[in-house]
């Protein structure tokens, strides 16, 4: 009796995962067998899941009217500038707030720290005054501004070098060591993992902002993938099938990233507590 | 080498004194390029932020400050109420089902007899890796009321007359929340999973030999000890239901019948797109400043609720 309730319990345990995991995939797999239909076939009742009519046209027609290759590599440069930017202030100031006892360290650390209850959202109309009055409007530089520096980073930072024995640093000190090569090469190979989340982590939220490039951007010389792909399917209403592939086209580099990356973002994540 | 040849003719004192100064000289070097980046992206602006909410200024008028006068406008602006009851209805729903199916979800993989556990882990976490704009559009094309899916499977149901969705001023709000939820559940699944993992299998079994079932020790031995994981979840889930932004606008625009942002009729206007709204589309910069302070209001509220709640010891 207790056995079979037991195997019972287990097969509705795996019948619900199996139930859960149809409605995950479920946007993405209509996106991809969408993507590769002709519109009557998108709109056909009831739904194919595999094309009938299977056509690359769509792709076609994507790349014919939608710059994905420009919108790319903006993603990519904004993207990029961001995370070298966020990586390296976290560090840098994370080591100063650590290992170093200077007049203003906790006033500064609290300020920063304090700052984090501050959203973008509060702040995004203040910022886009300072934009516009550094000539930033439409420009990858302002689409990369108000990420250029982050509080949780100079935070996670600090905690991870507070863990490292100061031993270390000292005796680097001791043989003559400036402090820029103790930072250089001591310090930062020892934080590699939290610098490693760190940026996996900033290089994600970057690829996925869409709030700020929606406010900043007006032309496709500085719209990134998000604001692209919204900007195309506002002049595009109606033709599902062109959105459903630029969909998935703009979907795929992020999941190739994960697929790759899955351990260190899934680890990553239970570490930090980043990207929500 | 020529530091220590000075050594013994500056004394003691002289030394520790230098060598403090040149440590307080390299901390903010390397403070440097963060303090400056800081106060021209995070501090300014949030001050200014405020300022601006004391100023009348839109491109109709000229700027001057008008000191609380937007605030009151606001207390009188049926939009303002409308925002706020539409942010807190998505809270409220997206806030508890999220915790509810990522947690169930992350004890169904703790499992230790389960197979496939990494293969489930990843399918419940892709939903978190698809493009935000990818999967709303996605998602707007299932709720489409005539040739979406959704409706297509309530039909096979037997559900004579589903619901128009993101065309209904009742039925959007719920699609929208939806598609909030799928997204989120896989970070709280993995969240969940480590904090799961720190709890000992011991603890558990000792609960289950004592004669406790399955949910009595799920009741008091792990929930007491995931306490600080729940409380850690349900801030940051609160926080992102507070700015939720990009699901609302883009399954509410562009599409197949060309709906307003935050439409039909308002009745998806969340918070951060009623101060987009009032910014960008309305110009009205100064009285979307204001708005944008009870945005503070609320995230503080909860930050400080979620500091005063982990502080204080947990009683198992």
């Amino acid at each position: 009796m207790g056995r079979w309730m037991r195997w019972a319990g287990r097969a509705l345990v795996y019948g619900a995962l199996v139930a859960g995991s149809v409605v995950m995939l479920l946007p993405l797999a209509w996106m991809t067998s969408a993507a590769f239909k002709p519109l009557y076939e998108v709109m056909r009742i009831p739904p194919t899941w595999i094309p009938q009519e299977p056509t690359l046209e769509n792709f076609r027609a994507v790349f014919a009217q939608f710059p994905f290759g420009r919108y790319f590599l903006n993603s990519l440069i904004t993207a990029t500038g961001i995370t070298l930017s966020v990586v390296l202030t976290s560090a840098m100031a994370g080591y100063a707030l650590a290992k170093f006892d200077f007049p203003g360290r906790n006033f500064l650390f609290l300020l920063i720290l304090s700052s984090l209850m501050i959203p973008f959202q509060t702040r995004m109309i203040a910022l886009y005054q300072v934009a516009i009055s550094l000539r930033l409007q439409d420009t990858l530089l302002g689409v990369m501004f108000p990420w250029l520096v982050d509080a949780f980073g100079i935070f996670l930072m600090r905690q991870f070098m507070l863990t490292i024995p100061s031993d270390l640093i000292d005796a680097a000190r001791i043989d003559g060591a400036s402090e820029a090569r103790i930072f250089w090469t001591i310090m930062l190979p020892l934080v590699r993992p939290a610098l490693a989340a760190l940026a996996i982590f900033t290089f994600l939220g970057a690829w996925e902002e869409f709030l700020w490039p929606l406010i900043i951007t007006s032309s496709d010389a500085s719209r990134t993938i998000p604001v692209g792909l919204q900007f195309f399917s506002e002049q595009y209403g109606t033709n599902i099938h062109w959105q459903m592939a630029g969909a998935l086209i703009a979907a795929l580099p992020m999941l190739a990233v994960f697929f790759l990356l899955q351990r260190q973002i899934i680890e990553g994540i239970a570490l930090t507590g980043m990207k929500g | 080498m020529a530091r220590w040849v000075v050594l013994p003719v500056q004394g003691v004192r002289g030394i520790r004194w230098s060598r403090r100064l040149r440590a307080w000289v390299w901390a903010y070097g390397f403070m440097a390029p963060a303090l400056v980046l800081f106060g021209l992206i995070v501090l300014y602006p949030s001050l200014e932020a405020f300022r601006l909410s004391l100023y009348q200024w839109s491109v109709f008028a000229p700027k001057r400050f008008v000191g609380l006068a937007n605030y009151q406008r606001m207390v009188h602006d049926p939009l303002f109420w409308t925002s706020l009851r539409v942010t807190l209805i998505w809270t409220v729903g997206v806030v508890p089902c999220v915790m509810v199916l990522g947690l169930a979800t992350a004890i169904a993989l703790n499992q230790p007899w389960l197979l496939g556990r990494g293969i489930f882990r990843t399918i419940y976490f892709v939903p978190v890796m698809t493009s935000i704009v990818a999967s709303a559009f996605a998602w707007r094309w299932l709720f489409e009321p005539t040739f979406g899916v959704v409706n297509w499977m309530l039909r096979q149901l037997e559900v004579s007359d589903p619901p128009g969705w993101l065309a209904s001023t009742t039925w959007a709000l719920p699609a929208l929340m939806i598609a909030g939820i799928w997204k989120q559940i896989g970070y709280a699944m993995v969240l969940f999973l480590a904090g799961l993992q720190t709890i000992p299998r011991e603890l558990r079994e000792a609960a289950e030999i004592d004669g406790a079932g399955p949910w009595q020790a799920f009741r008091h031995v792990t929930l007491p000890l995931l306490n600080p994981t729940v409380v850690f979840v349900a801030v940051i889930l609160v926080i992102n239901a507070f700015r939720v932004f990009s699901i609302p606008y883009v399954m509410t625009s562009g599409g197949f019948t060309y709906l307003t942002p935050g439409g039909p009729l308002n009745s998806t206007r969340v918070f951060v797109l009623h101060i987009y709204d009032l910014a960008w589309k309305q110009f009205d910069f100064g009285y979307g400043a204001a708005n944008a302070m009870v945005l503070l209001l609320m995230v503080m509220t909860v930050t400080l609720i979620q500091l005063r709640i982990l502080q204080r010891p947990f009683e198992y």
